[in-house]
């Protein structure tokens, strides 16, 4: 066959094409091996009943509070201090050296591997600070993890809103704060919430950062100071050590299905409002 | 009373929007000077460069790592950026709204998935595979490029597509206005244009793959000993620190943060250079 | 001449001011006559915007500008060190060229800047609303649906909310920058016939996008040229007499 030009562009189209098609099917075939092994374990027993007998029966219902628990620690520290990041960013200073070594900070931070999150998280929250393999470690560790995306999100939102938004309300006499709470905040919320369930999405899936900080307890969290297991590392352990197979697939069906509402639920976020504003 | 108001405003943004230096500083701070005594004591070189790593006997040396990471992740590259590439090329150039709609919420929900998730998929999946297709124990560098190869999909598409869609239009109608076919155009014109920015997602892509600990360590197989075919286990750097940071103490778990502090040495290498090219778009 | 009737509401004395380098205004002394209609017109780039901005301080929200010179407002400087910024943006309010409307109910739209000056009763609220709406010849037509996003008004009822937000703030000094210039001819009517009322109770000072709408509402013009003053005079003396040839040039449409 000729290497005509009209060939080539038939050869690359169906390379193309085909790697379009196999990176959908590979998403679709990992999710549905998971979903299809792991949804006939999710029933209500399994979803309130706590792991027993190191995790070969019992359900997951310990795992889903530490994962609750921990997540909701990462989110409460973050979003304030990654949406007022991306608010002094934006409103509060020109670009110069600070905002340079702020973003340079952040793209950073992004960049460092989990498993050094989790090394940072237990020489600080662990032992330097005293606060033990808790729900407390885990979820700071992974607040500082989920901390870049945050800002970054949020910056991005904040920049869609028309500036004429903020010369109106400094024209009637708004201060910089007043504009703020008054009117840009509520303009970016939809941009600034979809940051924040994504980081809720990664804090769901994190592993490595989270079993050297919160620990491996099997036993119900209590407080912010008790060890807790997530399902992740719930998962991770029970697949590694071939506790059971089963109550594996389960763990991970349940975490792939909430991944799944979240993204969705992200999207809608998007579409819905922040296309909307120009 | 409104001005107070304002400057405690100003002064409580400022000092959140620290936060991100103030962790980057304890972060860099703590893990070095964990990790800074065991290398001062077994020497750089040696840590570096040493052949063997056997704590328990006092061997601190992580070549066989280092090693191991750029083997898989090499093997990542090679795998995953040409069908990365295809892939954005293909939201940037070929697809049709429809398709878009569907390829990059899916890209979306890769980047979501878990990585435990993904270990052990390449554990019950690929690691078979390439034991009866290909010999050896099936645990492998080879699984490992090939897990990673997945995972860095999503970041090379994003950031190369990017790329791509911020060519000005004049390029490809130029091209195209001079009887070009589409992929002519795209090969020789757009692509080349988009260089620095698809060698930023590269890079990036690199740099996920370096740093990525849970999707490997369950299909590597964990040998300690330097690899020498890609059908061969092995352990890479962050693999390394999350076997052992389980029961290591002393002068080993110090060793492990060492580890660490040559991952963010390479990370920030990596991201400077991705940033570099990144801005020379 | 006729300036003896009115006393000057603004003073502006040798203002300069810079962008940089260059100099966006040089040397503007005009006074702004209380209870009229003052025309500042002139080809694009002359400084009419930097000139209305300065009168509400809004010139200094671009980080990098110069100031010189001095605007009084009832003989006080507006830019000495300790008169509030926001005090004088409430007294002397803006309406922009394009309608923009906040993304809030037409209600919140109005008592957005009330409620930033402290105003928290619903009762005042309502009050301050209506009034405002009423001045602006625009409660009629949204007096049943306050609570519709503001968005839903047409281009002309747009900006007879923003000019309508602004008299919510009781300010006694109005800048328009070219706030016609996207309407159409019979909603432009309708907002000159609004200024033309306000302007018994109000100090009007309006950027028109047209020369012609400077003769139809006008009290007195200002010609601006290249951040100069040309000439300024009672509207109809400047149009049919004017002193200097450049302005009769623009008048004319020699130049533009």
């Amino acid at each position: 066959m000729k290497l005509t030009p009209r060939n080539s562009e038939k050869f690359a189209r169906t390379v193309i094409w085909s790697a379009a098609f196999g990176v959908i099917g590979l998403l679709f075939f990992i999710m549905a091996y998971i979903l299809i092994k792991g949804t006939p374990s999710l029933n209500w027993q399994f979803l309130t009943q706590s792991p027993s007998d190191m995790g070969r029966s019992g359900g997951i219902f310990s795992t889903v509070i530490g994962t609750l628990m921990v997540t909701a620690v990462a989110i409460v520290v973050a979003t304030p201090l990654g949406v007022g990041t991306a608010f002094y960013l934006t409103e509060y200073t020109r670009e110069g050296p600070v905002t340079r070594i702020i973003r340079f900070s952040a793209e950073s931070l992004a960049g460092i591997p989990s498993i050094v999150y989790g090394l940072f998280g237990f020489i600080f929250f662990v032992m330097y600070l005293g606060l033990g393999w808790s729900v407390l470690s885990g979820g700071l560790t992974l607040a500082v993890m989920i901390l870049p995306t945050i800002i970054r999100t949020s910056e991005e939102a904040i920049l869609t809103v028309p500036r004429m938004y903020r010369e109106v309300s400094f024209s009637l006499g708004g201060t910089r704060w007043q504009t703020i709470s008054g009117v840009i905040f509520r303009a970016a919320l939809p941009g600034i919430a979809t940051g924040v369930i994504l980081g809720i999405g990664r804090s769901i899936a994190e592993t490595a950062a989270v079993i050297l900080t919160a620990g491996s307890s099997l036993r119900m969290p209590t407080s912010l100071f008790s060890p807790a297991r997530t399902m992740a590392v719930h998962f991770y352990i029970l697949a590694r050590e071939g506790i059971s197979m089963e109550r594996a697939y389960g763990t991970a069906a349940l975490m792939i299905i909430l991944i799944l509402l979240i993204n969705v639920g992200a999207n809608v976020l998007v579409n819905k409002f922040v296309a909307r504003g120009r | 009373m409104t001005k107070f108001r304002e400057k405690i405003a100003q002064r409580g943004f400022m000092l959140v929007a620290l936060s991100a230096l103030s962790a980057l500083a304890l972060i860099t701070i703590f893990i070095v000077a964990e990790g800074v005594p065991i290398i001062g004591k077994v020497g750089v070189l040696k840590f570096v460069f040493g052949m063997k790593w056997a704590p328990t006997q006092g061997y601190f040396g992580i070549f066989p790592m280092i090693v191991g990471s750029i083997s898989v992740t090499l093997g990542a590259v090679i795998l995953g950026v040409p069908i990365a590439l295809c892939c954005a090329i293909f939201l940037a150039e070929y697809a049709p709204a429809l398709m878009r709609n569907v390829l990059r919420p899916a890209i979306q929900m890769l980047a979501g998935i878990p990585s435990v998730v993904y270990g052990f998929w390449g554990l019950v999946f690929v690691v078979p595979a390439i034991r009866n297709y290909l010999g050896g124990p099936g645990l492998s560098i080879l699984a490992g490029s090939i897990i990673l190869a997945i995972m860095i999909l999503p970041t090379v598409i994003s950031i190369s597509e990017v790329s791509l869609l911020a060519l000005p239009p004049l390029y490809k109608e130029g091209a195209l206005a001079l009887g070009a076919t589409q992929w002519q155009t795209i090969r020789r014109v757009l692509v080349p244009a988009a260089k620095s920015g698809i060698v930023a997602a590269i890079i990036l892509g690199v740099g996920r793959a370096v740093g990525e600990t849970m999707a490997v360590i369950m299909v590597l197989g964990n040998a300690v000993a330097m690899p020498s075919s890609i059908l061969d286990p092995a352990r890479t750097l962050t693999t390394n620190i999350g076997i052992e940071m389980g029961y290591a103490s002393g002068e080993h778990q110090q060793a492990l943060f060492a580890t660490g502090i040559v991952l963010l040495i390479i990370i920030m290498i990596l991201n400077s250079v991705a940033q570099f090219a990144f801005r020379r778009r | 001449m006729e300036q003896a009737e009115h006393a000057a509401k603004i003073s502006v004395r040798n203002l300069s001011i810079y962008y940089g380098a260059k100099p966006a205004l040089s040397g503007v002394t005009l006074d702004v006559p209380q209870n009229e209609v003052l025309a500042v017109f002139g080809p694009a780039n002359s400084g009419t915007t930097t000139f209305l901005r300065a009168l509400n301080r809004l010139c200094e929200i671009d980080h990098a500008v110069r100031i010189e010179g001095e605007v009084l407002l009832d003989g006080t400087s507006i830019y000495s060190p300790d008169v509030a910024v926001t005090e004088i943006r409430r007294k002397i309010g803006m309406v922009f060229e394009v309608p923009t409307p906040l993304p809030m109910s037409i209600f919140d739209n109005i008592a957005y800047g009330p409620r930033m000056n402290g105003t928290k009763s619903r009762g005042a609220l309502d009050k301050a609303v209506e009034e405002a709406l009423r001045m602006a010849a625009l409660w009629d037509e949204v007096k049943d649906r306050l609570t519709d996003p503001a968005a839903s008004l047409s281009g002309g009822q747009q900006q007879r909310l923003c000019i309508a937000r602004v008299l919510a703030m009781k300010p006694q000094v109005i800048l328009l920058d070219r706030s016609c210039s996207g309407l159409d001819p019979i909603s432009t009517a309708k907002v000159e016939e609004s200024l033309r009322q306000l302007a018994r109770e109000f100090t009007i000072v309006i950027a028109p996008h047209n020369v012609q709408q400077a003769g139809r509402i006008a009290d007195r013009v200002a010609f601006l040229l290249m951040g100069k003053l040309i000439e300024q005079g009672v509207t109809a003396q400047v149009f049919t007499n004017p002193t200097d040839k450049r302005t009769s040039d623009y008048i004319e449409g020699r130049f533009g």
